[in-house]
């Protein structure tokens, strides 16, 4: 699971009938600074996140579970809403 | 999942049994604005199978690895890319970045707002079949 931020939305009619009822999203993955990460991509809402919100998702096989039907071609999902981060380095 | 434009497609005669019955596109990584990118003046171009009926020159999403086997019509194939959805319109910080040919906003407002979501719609020009 890795951290990421909402940064946008993708409105997409066509698409695969088993992921209809779902929001896709546009998700920045970041560091543990906040930072952006490599490039954004689309993610699969299933938790509600709004915009501009740090997001906890999966990638891979495993982002198709939290879906009311598993058996969906899912790769990146939003699985968590993160309300605070603490990190602490060895100093 | 991954933007990716379509700029192509592949014809292939030979290829294993359960291949058969496929359209297989070629697809580049694109970005928010759906300009394909192109790194070193390449673009890494994937060949991926169609599951949504896309055509060329559409931005599309595409799901890779094994969750590419997980629709009707890739289940038990040796597959790795599909392309699972084609993108209307992608919106950031509020404002669309692309926008499908065709299509137009109803109403241009403020779309992104910092809580909850606003409704919109989309309609097709030239009353097209509205889904």
């Amino acid at each position: 699971m890795k951290l990421g931020r909402v940064i946008g939305r993708c409105v997409s009619t066509r698409k695969v009938d088993s992921i209809k009822s779902y929001k896709i999203l546009i998700l920045q993955p970041i560091d543990d600074d906040g930072k952006p990460e490599g490039d954004p991509i689309l993610a699969l809402d299933t938790v509600r996140a709004g915009p501009k919100s740090t997001v906890i998702w999966v990638s891979g096989r495993e982002a198709s579970l939290p879906l009311d039907d598993p058996f969906a071609p899912v790769d990146s999902a939003i699985v968590g809403i993160v309300d605070n981060l603490e990190v602490r380095y060895n100093e | 999942m991954k933007l990716m434009r379509v700029i192509g497609s592949v014809v292939s005669t030979v290829k294993d049994e359960k291949m058969g019955g496929m359209k297989l596109l070629i697809v580049a990584p694109c970005d928010l604005y759906g300009n394909p990118i192109d790194v070193d003046y390449k673009r890494n171009v994937l060949v991926a199978v169609d599951a949504v009926g896309a055509g060329e020159g559409e931005v599309v999403m595409t799901a890779s690895g094994s969750s590419a086997r997980q629709t009707a019509l890739t289940k038990d194939r040796p597959v790795d890319t599909v392309i699972m959805g084609i993108v209307d319109s992608l919106e950031v910080g509020g404002k669309f970045t692309y926008l499908k040919e065709g299509l137009e906003i109803t109403k241009p407002k403020t779309v992104m707002k910092a809580e909850g979501d606003v409704k919109r719609k989309v309609v097709k020009k030239g009353g097209g079949k509205r889904r």
